[in-house]
């Protein structure tokens, strides 16, 4: 691959030195060099426009815009500064919702890192060419579209047709009320969360293993080191700044998620299972509550920003390490 | 000496031990598509009778799937996301490698803090704005109007593909520009002789992460669309095929399976290319 891309960079190379050399010529040289660099950053900012009209346009000023609106009452007529939050927080069914994001984020997380992480070290024991294979199976559930896969849950989990209940019945173990019941509904969520997420979490940590060294493994066998010792002191260090960042990562993406809930069970039972994003879109979308809506949303904001810093913090850290 | 055999057999175990553990997690990975599989290849009655085990299917049909093909409404949500999918992917390529190439190559004045940004901006969820985006899009008379996910799935995609490509691109060596500017190349020449076709393979990573947020994504039309013309593919499936208390199971599953064959074809033919995408937001830039 490496070698390849070297061979088509100096090919390419090739091409441009061959097709511009007639111009070298007439290139002016002195003065030109300061016109030079400020052609140079003008048409760098020329080439971020789009950019940067995307950005702002389209992720800045509706943030923005959703600070305001979420100050304005129900019709939208009259501002009420922080009321709507403050309505919000005294709700109990609000502070269910933060509840049950935290449960669902922080226990989806959990399961998914400590499952990929499983993963990863099972597929990197097994040869080359069948851990193709297992790779490529096991990755499957992130591939499949949230909302379609999300979809063959429910049919799974489905009251009277459930074809796990009757797995369980088979055993001889009764029916569970998959989404019907709050405890269970929890569950059902988190799993199917989980299922989704985990070959996420495996394909980053095996990519991060095979960038350890084999021969800090060598060196370690012969000082007589365990395989808890190894993992202790050499793959735990060694990764360390990948499964930060895969886990942070995870954490923001599973905090804002909304297709698994809102399709699995809409919130339901009782509007046990909501949380954020399916709460947002019920009051703001379903109800019309525009500004209830988005002071929903807005509660994710923090949480979110201090994840999202804390991964640039790791990013930078790691493109700094491979760069030294 | 004596302990060489038992030492190799002990690997030997520990390799099957794990096939087995990863064996064990393949049937909970792969349960839900497999039994979508089944159950679309089952007629209504089928399913609706209920005798043994729902994982067997003792009469195979496609009756499902010819039913959604022929179906007018199915084929409009097809073609709408094909639609959607295609110009997304276009734009979003188009202003995530012009501005990558920008900032890995020409700093400017905040061109270090527009690529902090940039990334920052890839960790913004479609779920945390819809609701302003709701109002922006009434305000352009877009709502209902399926265009409008071609001017707000950029957003969605465009960061991490800016991102990828930065990667890709601050990896290609100076030396190699520095030569071709000197020889009087434009910067145009540059981006399209030299960085493009040297860094194509995480310009196929980068298409491949665009297509699937513009293919899956369901908040957003599901938020702003309503009427069947308008629909694209999830949402048609959730809203079209579930209506009351009937749901035709088989065909929901079929719809499902279709819909989902998109990203695992690209999938299966471009493995390594979308695991280099998926990996490279640790691993680069």
């Amino acid at each position: 691959m490496e070698e390849r891309r070297v061979a088509e960079t100096l090919r390419a190379a090739g091409a441009v030195a061959a097709s511009s050399a007639p111009w070298s010529r007439m290139s002016p040289r002195g003065g030109g060099l300061r016109r030079f660099a400020r052609r140079r950053s003008s048409v760098a900012v020329l080439l971020c426009l789009p950019l940067l009209a995307l950005i702002g346009g389209l992720v800045l000023y509706p943030a923005l815009y959703a600070v305001w609106l979420a100050m304005l009452n129900k019709h939208m007529t009259r501002f009420v500064g922080l009321g709507n939050f403050l309505f919000l927080l005294h709700r109990p069914a609000f502070q269910a919702v933060i509840l049950q994001s935290v449960i669902f984020a922080v226990s989806a997380v959990v399961f998914k890192a400590l499952i990929g992480f499983l993963l990863a070290h099972l597929l990197h024991a097994v040869p080359g060419r069948s851990q193709r294979v297992w790779r490529g199976l096991l990755l499957l559930p992130w591939v499949i579209p949230l909302a379609m896969s999300t979809l063959g849950w429910w049919w799974l989990f489905d009251p009277s047709y459930s074809a796990f209940n009757w797995v369980l019945n088979v055993f001889g173990v009764p029916s569970v009320p998959g989404l019907g019941a709050t405890w269970w509904a929890r569950f059902s969520v988190i799993l199917v969360n989980v299922w989704y997420g985990a070959p996420f979490f495996m394909i980053m940590y095996l990519a991060a293993l095979k960038s350890v060294p084999e021969q800090l493994y060598e060196a370690a066998a012969i000082d007589g080191a365990g395989a808890w010792a190894r993992l202790r002191y050499i793959t735990l260090p060694m990764m360390r700044n990948i499964l930060s960042i895969t886990i942070l990562f995870s954490l923001i993406v599973t905090f804002a998620n909304f297709d698994i809930v809102r399709i699995l069970t809409a919130g339901g039972p009782q509007d046990q299972t909501h949380i954020f994003a399916t709460y947002a879109f019920v009051a703001g979308i379903q109800s019309g509550d525009i500004p209830l809506g988005a002071a929903i949303s807005l509660f994710m904001l923090p949480i979110l920003a201090l994840g999202a810093v804390f991964v640039l913090r790791g990013i930078t850290r790691r493109s700094a390490e491979q760069a030294g | 000496m004596s302990s060489r055999p038992s030492l190799r057999s002990e690997r030997r175990w520990a390799l099957w031990g794990s096939y087995a553990a990863l064996a064990l997690f393949a049937v909970f990975f792969l349960t839900p598509p497999v039994y979508m599989l089944i159950t679309s290849l089952k007629t209504s009655a089928e399913i609706g009778g209920q005798a043994g085990s729902p994982w067997v299917v003792r009469h195979p049909t496609l009756q499902n799937y010819l039913d959604l093909i022929g179906n007018p409404h199915f084929r409009v949500f097809f073609f709408n996301s094909l639609k959607v999918t295609l110009c997304v992917v276009a734009v979003s390529m188009a202003i995530s490698v012009l501005a990558a190439f920008s900032l890995a190559r020409m700093k400017f004045w905040g061109s270090g803090v527009l690529a902090a940004g940039v990334f920052l901006t890839y960790l913004v969820p479609d779920s945390l704005l819809f609701i302003p985006l709701f109002q922006i899009i009434g305000k352009l008379g877009l709502t209902n109007n399926v265009w409008c996910l071609v001017l707000l799935f950029p957003t969605l995609a465009v960061p991490f593909c800016t991102w990828i490509m930065i990667g890709y691109f601050a990896s290609i060596p100076k030396e190699l520009d520095e030569a071709a500017l000197i020889d009087g190349a434009s910067w145009m020449q540059l981006l399209f002789r030299i960085f493009i076709p040297v860094a194509l393979p995480g310009i196929i990573a980068a298409t491949i992460f665009a297509f699937t947020i513009s293919w899956g994504t369901l908040l957003y039309p599901l938020a702003y669309l309503y009427s069947s013309d308008q629909m694209v593919l999830t949402v048609g499936i959730l809203t079209e095929l579930i209506r009351g208390d009937v749901f035709e199971w088989g065909r929901i599953m079929a719809g499902s399976l279709l819909a989902a064959m998109p990203p695992v074809l690209i999938y299966v033919f471009l493995m390594d290319y979308y695991i280099a995408g998926l990996t490279a937001g640790a691993t680069k830039g």
